[in-house]
Formats: C-alpha cells, sequence, structure tokens
C-alpha cells in the first residue's frame, strides 16, 4: 500500500459522481475508460428504507501490485518514494497483462493510444501539496485524502464523538 | 501564463461560484470558490471544459433558410444578423404593435437585461419557464406569507428536522445546500423524504413516506391535522403571527393520519411518529415549501400547506428556520445600480392580473400566451425571443406548440447551444458559454448577503457574444439604448458599482464581496409588517384568491387511478445532467448517455417485461419510444419514472439525437392541464402505455 490512502466515507455519499467527472477532466480519459468510479449498489431496503449504496473504486495502490509484476515491458512501476502505482507511457505496448492481473479491474483501456492508464493519485498536484481531482472538489467531502494511519485514528475518533453524543441525547 | 480567475459556473441555473486557472486561452483547472464551496463542484460543472471544447454547438449567427425544423441554416455576420431581428421586430411592432412581442427566458438574476429590452421597446409581455417550475409554490407563498418563493430562504444547517415532499436535492444540487443539509444529517439532523419513488434524497432519509402519486396534498393535510390535535404547534408565534387560524383547526378536522394512511398507501403510525419527531424538533424544523411543484392539479394547495406548517411551527426568522433575506440595505450598504424599464401600461396577452386577477403579473405564465397566438385575443402575438429558455423542452406538447408557434412571424433563441426551439426558430443568436462570457454584477441575498459577478475566462473560440452585448445591440437598432448606459461590461460594471463605493478590484480576494461579516438576523418578536400580506401576517385565508372566486382551503379531491393499462408518467432529474441542456455534452453524454424508464416489479411481471428489457413507451397523442426498462420494488405501481430530457430532435447533437425518449412528448394535451389558483402545468397529469418491445 502507498503511504497515501483516499478514503471514502459512505454516509456522506450522494452518489453524484462528481470524482469521476472531475477525474475524466484531469486525465483526459476517453469514453468508457475510469480512472475512478462511483459503484452504485442497489436500492434495497435497509432497516424499512430503500437505501443506494456507494462504493468509491479507484486504485487501492498494492504493496506488491499484480500489475506491476505482470508488466512485462517495465511500464507499469512502483514509485519508491511513496509508493503510487502508476503507467510510464512510453513503455507501455498495450499488452493489457496488467488488466488480467489486476483483481479490481483497476487498468483502464484507452483504445485511443492503444495504452493502459490507471489513477496515479494525480501524483502530479500531490508532488505540489495538492490532494487528488477526486477529493479536491467532493461535493460533500465525503473523499479525503490521507494516510491509512490517519484514516484508522480519525475514524476511531469519529467512533468515539458519536458514541458519547448518543450517551449525552439519551442522559 | 497561468492565471486565477474567480467566475460562477453556468452549466445550471445554480451558478455555484468557481476559480478557473487558465494557460494559452485554455482552462486547465476549475473547482467550486474556497471560500464558499471548499472546492466542490458537480459533474455538471466540471462539464464546462468539454461544452467549451464542444464544435457541435452555433458558431455564429444563424438564419433560417429552409422550412421552420427543416435545419438548412446560413451562417451570418452579428451585424446582419442583429439588423435581420430588429428589422423583423420593427415590422411586426408597426403592423400589430409592440405589445406582440414576447421575450421569454430562464429567469435567474441578470434576467433583468431582458425584460428592460422587452418593456423598452414597448410589450409587457416578458415571460418565463417558471410555469413549469415554481409557479405554484410562488403564488402559495404569495397567498400565504405575502412574499415571493425566494422571500423565504431556509438555514438548513442548524436545523433539527428538514420535511421534503419530492425535492430530490441530493440531485439537483444546489451545492451550498448540498453541503448544508449534508451537514445537518452529520450533526444528527432528520430527514424526512416523500415521494412515488426511491430517489437519491430518500435513500438518505430517516423516514420515507412512500405515497401514491398525486397525494401530496392529502399527507400535508394530515400533517396539519396531527399537528393540531398534538398541540405541536408554537401557539405563542400562531396567536403572535398566524391569521384565521380557527378556520384552519375547523377546516382540517376530517384529515386524520387514518384518513391519509389510506389515501397515500402508507401507515397511520409513521405519521403520528412523523408528528411526535416534530414536537422534539420544532422549532429547528424547515418544511421545504417545494420547488418544481407544477405535478397535480392540487400542487398549489399541497405548496399552500406547506408554508402554514412553517407557521405553525414558528420557524421564522431563527437559526435552524427560515430568515428573511438580507440585501445590501440591510448591512448599511448602498445597492447596486442596475438596468430598468417600467412595465409599459398594457394588459399582458396572458391575461395574468386581469382575466386571472390570483396570478401576479410579473412574468405571467407562458403557456398562457398560445391562446392569444392562435385567436388574436386580446391582441396577436406575433414574435417570440426566447433567451437560455427551451419552450419546446419545459413545456409538454411540443407537437402542439409547433402549431401555436407558427402563427407567429418571429422565433428567435438567444442560447449557447442548440435547443430545440432554436432548431424550429428563425434566427439562431448565439451566445458565449459561460467560461467565456462575463456578466454583470449581482446582489446575491442571505442571512450574509454579497455581491457576485461573472468574469470572461477564456475567449470565445467561435463568432459569439455575451448577453449584454447582445441585448444592447438590439436596443440600439431599436432605438431604445437609453436604458443600456453602457458600451462595455467595464462601464456596465463600474456604473452598478458606483453609489456602493466598492470598485472592481474588490471582487478580486474571493471572486465575492462581502456585505456582512456575521448572519444578519431581524428582531424575532417585530415580524409583524414583513409578511406582505394584507395584515401583515402569515394568512390562512387569502383575499386574492377568495376574490378570485378560489378556495383558499381546498376540500381535497383523490386522484383519479390510472385509466386500465396506463400508468401515471412523472419525470425527473439526476445528478449529472442539467434538465435538457447538457444530453449532447461530451463528458456527460459519457455519464449518461440516454434514460430508461423506471416499473414495479408485479406491473412488469404483468406485462412480461424484466429489469434491461427494451420497452415501448406510448402517450395518446400517437408519440412513442422506445427505452430500456429498470425494474424495482421502489416505484409505485400506478406510476412509471424517465429522466427529463431525452430524445431530443437536432441532428447537429449527433452524440444525443434521438437517443432515449421525451417525456414532455409523451404528455400528450397537458398544455390545457393547468393548476387553476397556482397557474402551473399539471406535468404529472399524464399516463402513457407500456409494452415490451419488439
Amino acid at each position: 500500500m502507498s503511504t497515501y490512502y483516499v478514503s471514502h466515507d459512505v454516509s456522506r455519499c450522494i452518489g453524484c459522481r462528481a470524482c469521476e467527472a472531475h477525474c475524466k477532466v484531469k486525465n483526459d480519459t476517453p469514453a468508457g475508460s475510469n480512472y475512478c468510479k462511483i459503484m452504485t449498489v442497489g436500492p434495497r431496503l435497509s432497516r424499512g428504507i430503500p437505501r443506494f449504496d456507494f462504493v468509491y473504486m479507484a486504485c487501492f495502490h498494492c504493496e506488491k501490485p499484480w500489475c506491476v509484476d505482470a508488466c512485462p515491458t517495465g511500464a507499469m512501476q512502483r514509485r519508491d518514494k511513496d509508493g503510487i502505482v502508476f503507467v510510464n507511457d512510453d513503455l507501455c505496448v498495450g499488452c493489457k497483462a496488467c488488466i488480467t492481473a489486476c483483481p479490481w479491474g483497476v487498468p483502464q483501456w484507452n483504445g485511443a493510444t492503444g495504452k493502459v492508464g490507471k489513477c496515479d493519485l494525480c501524483m502530479d498536484r500531490i508532488d505540489q501539496g495538492l490532494a487528488p481531482a477526486c477529493v479536491s472538489k467532493c461535493v460533500t467531502d465525503a473523499l479525503t485524502f490521507t494516510t491509512a494511519e490517519q484514516a484508522s485514528e480519525s475514524r476511531r475518533q469519529q467512533f468515539a464523538e458519536s458514541l458519547l453524543s448518543k450517551q449525552d441525547q439519551q442522559g | 501564463m497561468k492565471k486565477s480567475i474567480y467566475s460562477m459556473c453556468g452549466m445550471c441555473t445554480v451558478r455555484c461560484h468557481i476559480r478557473a486557472e487558465v494557460e494559452d486561452n485554455r482552462v486547465t483547472w476549475m473547482e467550486g470558490n474556497q471560500h464558499i464551496l471548499g472546492g466542490a463542484l458537480c459533474a455538471r460543472g466540471a462539464a464546462g471544459i468539454a461544452l467549451r471544447d464542444d464544435t457541435e454547438r452555433p458558431q455564429g449567427p444563424l438564419i433560417r433558410e429552409g422550412a421552420r425544423g427543416e435545419g438548412k441554416w446560413r451562417q451570418v455576420s452579428w451585424n446582419e444578423a442583429l439588423d435581420h431581428v430588429a428589422g423583423k421586430l420593427g415590422e411586426i411592432k408597426e403592423k400589430y404593435g409592440p405589445q406582440s412581442i414576447v421575450v421569454s427566458s430562464r429567469g435567474g438574476p441578470w434576467q433583468g437585461l431582458y425584460k428592460t429590452f422587452v418593456h423598452a421597446i414597448g410589450s409587457p409581455n416578458y415571460t418565463n419557464h417558471d410555469n413549469t417550475c415554481g409557479r405554484n409554490t410562488h403564488h402559495a407563498s404569495l397567498s400565504v406569507n405575502g412574499v415571493a418563493r425566494k422571500g423565504l430562504q431556509y438555514d438548513y444547517k442548524n436545523a433539527r428536522h428538514l420535511v421534503l415532499f419530492g425535492r430530490n436535492l441530493f440531485a439537483a444540487l444546489l451545492l451550498t445546500e448540498t453541503r448544508a443539509v449534508m451537514e445537518m444529517l452529520q450533526k444528527g439532523g432528520r430527514l424526512t423524504y416523500v415521494d412515488v419513488r426511491v430517489t437519491e434524497t430518500s435513500s438518505k432519509a430517516t423516514r420515507f413516506f412512500h405515497v401514491r402519486p398525486g397525494t401530496d396534498y392529502a399527507l400535508a393535510l394530515a400533517m396539519v391535522h396531527q399537528v393540531i390535535r398534538e398541540n405541536a404547534y408554537d401557539a405563542e408565534f400562531v396567536d403572535k403571527y398566524v391569521k384565521d387560524f380557527s378556520a384552519l383547526c375547523t377546516f382540517i378536522e376530517p384529515y386524520t393520519p387514518a384518513w391519509a394512511a389510506g389515501e397515500c398507501g402508507i401507515d397511520e403510525d409513521s405519521i403520528i411518529n412523523f408528528v411526535r419527531e416534530i414536537n422534539e424538533d420544532r422549532p429547528r424544523v424547515i418544511f421545504h415549501p417545494g420547488w418544481n411543484l407544477s405535478r397535480y392539479n392540487d400542487s398549489f394547495y399541497a405548496s399552500r400547506m406547506l408554508h402554514i406548517l412553517n407557521g405553525l411551527m414558528g420557524n421564522v426568522e431563527m437559526e435552524g428556520g427560515l430568515f428573511f433575506p438580507k440585501g445590501p440595505g440591510d448591512c448599511g450598504v448602498k445597492s447596486i445600480r442596475t438596468v430598468d424599464c417600467r412595465k409599459p401600461d398594457i394588459e399582458r396577452a396572458d391575461g395574468c392580473g386581469t382575466t386571472y386577477p390570483q396570478f401576479e403579473k410579473g412574468p405571467g405564465l407562458a403557456h398562457l400566451l398560445f391562446p392569444a397566438m392562435k385567436t388574436g385575443k386580446p391582441y396577436p402575438v406575433k414574435a417570440w425571443m426566447a433567451m437560455r429558455h427551451d419552450p419546446f423542452t419545459c413545456m409538454p406538447d411540443p407537437q402542439q406548440q409547433k402549431e401555436y408557434f407558427d402563427n407567429c412571424d418571429l422565433l428567435v433563441s438567444i442560447d449557447t447551444h442548440y435547443s430545440e426551439f432554436g432548431w424550429y426558430s428563425d434566427v439562431i443568436l448565439p451566445e458565449s458559454m459561460f467560461l467565456e462570457r462575463d456578466n454583470h454584477i449581482i446582489v446575491q441575498k442571505g442571512l450574509k448577503p454579497r455581491l457576485a459577478v461573472r468574469r470572461k475566462v477564456v475567449e470565445p473560440r467561435f463568432d459569439t457574444k455575451a448577453a449584454w452585448d447582445i441585448f444592447r445591440q438590439l436596443a440600439v437598432r431599436m432605438g431604445v439604448e437609453e436604458y443600456f448606459p453602457y458600451e462595455t461590461i467595464e462601464e456596465f460594471w463600474n456604473w452598478q458599482l458606483e453609489p456602493t463605493g466598492y470598485t472592481m478590484a474588490d471582487f478580486e480576494e474571493k471572486g465575492f464581496i462581502e456585505l456582512a461579516d456575521k448572519p444578519v438576523f431581524y428582531d424575532r418578536g417585530e415580524l409583524e409588517g414583513r409578511f406582505k400580506t394584507p395584515s401583515g401576517k402569515i394568512e390562512v385565508i387569502s383575499q386574492v384568491l377568495e376574490e378570485a372566486g378560489l378556495p383558499s382551503l381546498k376540500p381535497y379531491q383523490s386522484p383519479a387511478p390510472p385509466p386500465k393499462g396506463k400508468f401515471r408518467l412523472v419525470y425527473g432529474r439526476v445528478a449529472v445532467h442539467t434538465h435538457s441542456h447538457t444530453q449532447n455534452n461530451p463528458l456527460l453524454h459519457q455519464m449518461m448517455d440516454e434514460n430508461n424508464l423506471w416499473i414495479h416489479t408485479d406491473e412488469a411481471k404483468k406485462l412480461g417485461i424484466s429489469d434491461g428489457d427494451m420497452v415501448e413507451v406510448a402517450a395518446a397523442n400517437g408519440y412513442s419510444g422506445r427505452l430500456r426498462a429498470f425494474v424495482t420494488d421502489f416505484i409505485h405501481p400506478e406510476a412509471v419514472f424517465t429522466v427529463h430530457g431525452f430524445g431530443r430532435q437536432v441532428p447537429r447533437q449527433t452524440r444525443t439525437h434521438e437517443r432515449g425518449v421525451s417525456d414532455q412528448r409523451l404528455m400528450a394535451g397537458l398544455l390545457d392541464v393547468w393548476d387553476q389558483a397556482g397557474g402551473a402545468i399539471s406535468l404529472c397529469e399524464s399516463f402513457v402505455t407500456v409494452r415490451a418491445a419488439q
């Protein structure tokens, strides 16, 4: 896993797909190629109310990426300093081995260039101290650009606060 | 060189504040204004760059060559196009009088410009799209509160409970509202949602009333009944500010939760429990009175009850409730100048304010101009200029509309894209898309009012112009340029700002000028007179309605179930398209390229339709179309639903041409079905047949 982590707070997500749109604009991806995507499940009944569930799918930037191992040309790479998995366009020959290898369908085919593209967490922005496009413009602040450690800490804090506020209401 | 420019989005009519980065006349980054939206921008906003890159929009002024709708155009210079339009307007003015000219628009904060033009040339007939949008809610607000629909705003963020009747705000995406409601939910606030189907908003609700179509009014009546019965209202506030409360108590007696449960197809207990929640949460309870409530024949009366419920909550002029929007005067600042011309003292062609005293004269009602086109009474209507307004997709039954419009000698469309009406018109004057144009300064009222301005971010890619320039140039040709006292936008801005003491430089820091540091509230103890009704209070009985022979409190009439073998057609919107404007946008087309038809599982089974099957949906006027079925338990069995805006007919929009089905073409005969008291067209009062496609 890379140093970074994009956390998705499903209670805030309204499934508006702004993240997908901003990603497509930033990365200039053709139709059918989505470096990040909101997967909608439902509607289905949950405690008496029909709900949609939304799951944000981009790239997990694995510690041992299947795609990097599968790539025969060295185009698919893992950046040493922070573990971001990205494609070096010049080396990609379009063999799609990474698409076969990835268990989550992350690498995206670009029919116009005959190459693969994928989420690189907007490396150019990160290197300027900015957040990825999807996170920067999320409509309801459902996405947060963070680290795995910070995400854990913040979730524990949130849980603790909600527990206490429930006690306050009951007491 | 890289530049950063604050501006305002124009992908929908919310007009969110944005910041754009530009290099070599190309937009390289666009985000929501950090000071207001924390960077947030929706998918439609993201597609602004794709709109600029799109070549399938008018690239210069077009004059029709062939028959109307045939699609033969001659691209001409602006001088030729403007001379042509002004010449035709002059001839019509000469022959039929200036009042036979109509200018329509989408409304919005810049409409003073178009209104000024039509008034200056001598016509009272300015109109807008509100007859298919907020007019019922607006008239309801005037009748209850004495103020316009937007004369009260909502402090969602600090509310404890928000109640929405079919207002799907998590797909509408007025981003400040979206974000405030999300904060309310995160703080443990409750959201009650009423609709005939599950939506993005019902999915986040704490309570969902899944009602039978056309029964909103029944549920609102039962809510009032139960609120009064359980004393779940602010007696002190009601005593002070609500007139005719006893008439309401008498009227509401038969409308019990048990009765409404049967009528709406919901649980009696759920209504009772809802009112108990309300009682815990008040006064921080907001009943949203509806937005696009041009749906059923009693939507106006449903909206009136929602306005009255706010009065019962006593939630006015407080945190977490309703408030009167504040302007520059409330902050000790002189307001900006704006172009204006008094409305000519001539009866409106649609009869608003005369034949129909219950309807505000303001923009009148667009659909009531059609009879004048046909009969020439009270006088002929011979020219229609549609500014960013598409009558053929806003209003039902474009087939029938064409027969009316064929009585006109001149049809002009001013728009950034080809509208359906534009394609049928005689002249298209292409407006620059929002990133390519400036607009004049506006006041945004609120708890913390501000001055706002849209700035040109990049130069126009094609031979297009901004509205301030188009209308001024037409005014010059019509000899009324004194109403447009500027030649450049800089002169316009400076003239507007002069009384305020601000300059354009004051917009640089944040993209807007904030007129107050903290929220401005009026004294809650001194609200009398703020309600602009005859009594200065919230009125249950409306003199205007009574004098027009209409009841203030209308007994409920149950909607007829669909005729055998038919379904009630309901429509709505999505987060990735704006009404009918964006279907051909290269990016948004990728995200959603056609609409589908929601149908209840049991009904689909009877018709042999499975989820994802192609179906044919047909209307009484002979129009039919094919689209995929979305089979779900979460739409009422009496209804089928589709997203508005598809089934477009403009061949030059190659991506979206004939994709999906047009809901408004299915709305057979609805031009004549409108709320007699509220004025809006009842867009959900038509029925369609559905069958598996062969």
